[in-house]
């Protein structure tokens, strides 16, 4: 979608604006919305995914890469550049490959890297689910610690005593 | 041509004004997204994948209790009109009814449904459940989804990780999975400049407007379509509370608007709402931009009391039947048809027309 007031650059800032008691919204590249003072996305509550990934290179993660993040997924041959460009992942085993840089985007997505609705687990199995539970907590609290984020170290060393 | 009647309401049901508060809020949507685990996600797998997807998810959707009786449409199969139709009926997504830019319709998308719920198979992700209903009906709607989805999962392996929850191609919907959407009319908030303020405030607290289509689509008429933002880190009861408690502010609002509008400038607004009513009742030709906003008009006016004898359902059926598919297809000519908002701007005086005569 091209910006509606240069119609050159591509309108990357989605403007909702009332005018003459309607509402419409305008999609302006970041040079435009800055002439027209309007804030660039990543000071606007409501962020699009692409900032977030912009950043996620940007970030800490990429100056100190997190140990055990594999190039690209074993299984499905994507990699974390694929899904910088799409992104899409491109598989269930994806989300294991990239877990430390797919940890610091969903902080920022959601504010938390922690499912605590339904488990699927829950509905076919309580006791294995629980295991492998235990078991992944127990990995991931060891990446952490290697990692020296000991923040995360604590919290899951806690989950794993309410689970343990 | 499909047949629209294999469906229980040819999948307009939520229009039909039954549900609670159903002057404001035309209906509520629950989405799960699901990923099957022996699979990859839909933009890297083969079209034999998408195939045996589709096999699995519809073997095991007809021994549920929700989808036994389920009506099949594939819409690779499908004309563009019929895809339309389907969109346009808030059955199918645009990017599974392929209509977005590219135009292309993905193989193997599929839609299974059965009145109020239903599954598109290999959207974004293999599963997307979804429950429409009338009204403001969170709850409701997330119980009936909820119930199909525990049915689906325990013969169906989801993609689930011990932290992140149902794993989803794109992390914007990874954890619950879930969308729960209120598409609510807000012409108050509109007319007296506030709606900025409060799409603001819904933004601080997690959650996010769209427009009448869902993602990507404007506000016609003013109609928004509130839903939860994120989806990790709040299981989904929490989720549905809060966009609840949201709407349920929203709606108190935009009666404040009300109030404030009628108390302030009744002429005004008496006049809006008549010349509304007026123009749909005599006009000879109207895009559809025009019909949503003088429907709009007209909904403000039954919901103030200022235009008596016009039924909210029918409102809600205008509004569907007026769109391009429904109403090249009820006229039996092309979509793009040039003359089309001649035959919209017929076709609704004939609704009110009749609609008036039937109250004398």
């Amino acid at each position: 979608m091209l910006c509606d007031q240069c119609h050159e650059r591509e309108g990357v800032i989605h403007l909702t604006q009332i005018v003459n008691e309607q509402v419409t919204t305008r999609h302006l590249c970041e040079r435009c919305a800055a002439e027209e003072g309007v804030e660039s996305p990543g000071s606007l509550p409501k962020t699009p995914l692409g900032t977030f990934l912009a950043a996620m290179g940007k970030g800490p993660t990429e100056a100190t890469p997190a140990p055990r993040t594999s190039e690209t997924c074993a299984r499905c041959g994507g990699s974390l550049k694929d899904f910088h460009e799409s992104g899409r992942l491109g598989c269930p085993e994806c989300w294991r490959a990239f877990e430390a840089p797919l940890r610091d985007l969903l902080r920022r997505l959601h504010g938390s890297t922690h499912h605590v609705g339904e488990r699927y687990m829950d509905m076919v199995a309580v006791p294995a689910g629980e295991r492998i539970r235990a078991a992944d907590l127990r990995e991931q609290l060891r990446l952490a610690v290697e990692t020296e984020n000991f923040e995360l170290a604590a919290e899951l060393r806690d989950r794993l005593r309410v689970l343990e | 041509m499909i047949d629209l009647s294999l469906i229980t309401d040819g999948g307009v049901g939520w229009l039909d004004a039954s549900g609670p508060a159903s002057h404001l809020v035309l209906s509520t949507r629950i989405r799960l997204a699901r990923n099957l685990s022996e699979h990859v996600f839909q933009g890297r797998n083969s079209e034999t994948e998408r195939e045996e997807i589709l096999s699995a998810v519809e073997e095991v959707a007809r021994g549920t209790d929700l989808l036994r009786q389920a009506t099949k449409f594939r819409l690779d199969r499908l004309d563009r009109i019929d895809r339309q139709l389907l969109h346009e009926r808030h059955l199918v997504s645009k990017e599974l009814a392929g209509l977005d830019a590219d135009g292309r319709v993905r193989s193997g998308a599929t839609l299974l449904v059965q009145d109020r719920i239903g599954v598109m198979v290999n959207e974004e992700d293999h599963l997307r459940i979804q429950g429409l209903h009338s009204g403001f009906a969170l709850d409701a709607a997330y119980a009936e989804a909820d119930r199909l989805d525990t049915e689906l999962g325990q013969r169906l392996a989801f993609a689930f990780h011990s932290e992140f929850g149902y794993l989803t191609s794109c992390p914007t919907n990874v954890g619950t999975g879930l969308r729960a959407s209120v598409l609510i009319h807000l012409p108050g908030l509109v007319l007296t400049k506030e709606i900025s303020k409060v799409l603001q405030g819904l933004a601080q607290v997690g959650l996010t407007f769209r427009g009448l289509y869902g993602e990507g689509s404007e506000v016609v008429g003013n109609f928004f379509q509130l839903s939860n933002q994120t989806t990790l880190g709040s299981s989904e009861h929490e989720l549905l509370d809060h966009l609840g408690k949201m709407v349920r502010q929203v709606m108190d609002y935009e009666e404040q608007a009300r109030q404030v509008l009628l108390r302030d400038a009744p002429a005004i607004i008496e006049d809006k709402v008549w010349r509304a009513y007026g123009l749909l009742r005599y006009a000879r030709s109207l895009s559809f931009e025009e019909a949503m906003n003088l429907l709009s008009g007209v909904r403000l006016g039954v919901g103030v009391g200022l235009i008596p004898d016009v039924a909210i359902y029918m409102l809600n059926k205008l509004l569907v039947y007026t769109q391009p598919a429904h109403l090249a297809v009820a006229e039996g000519v092309a979509p793009d048809e040039a003359d089309l908002p001649i035959r919209r701007a017929r076709f609704v005086r004939k609704v009110l027309e009749s609609e008036v005569g039937r109250r004398g």
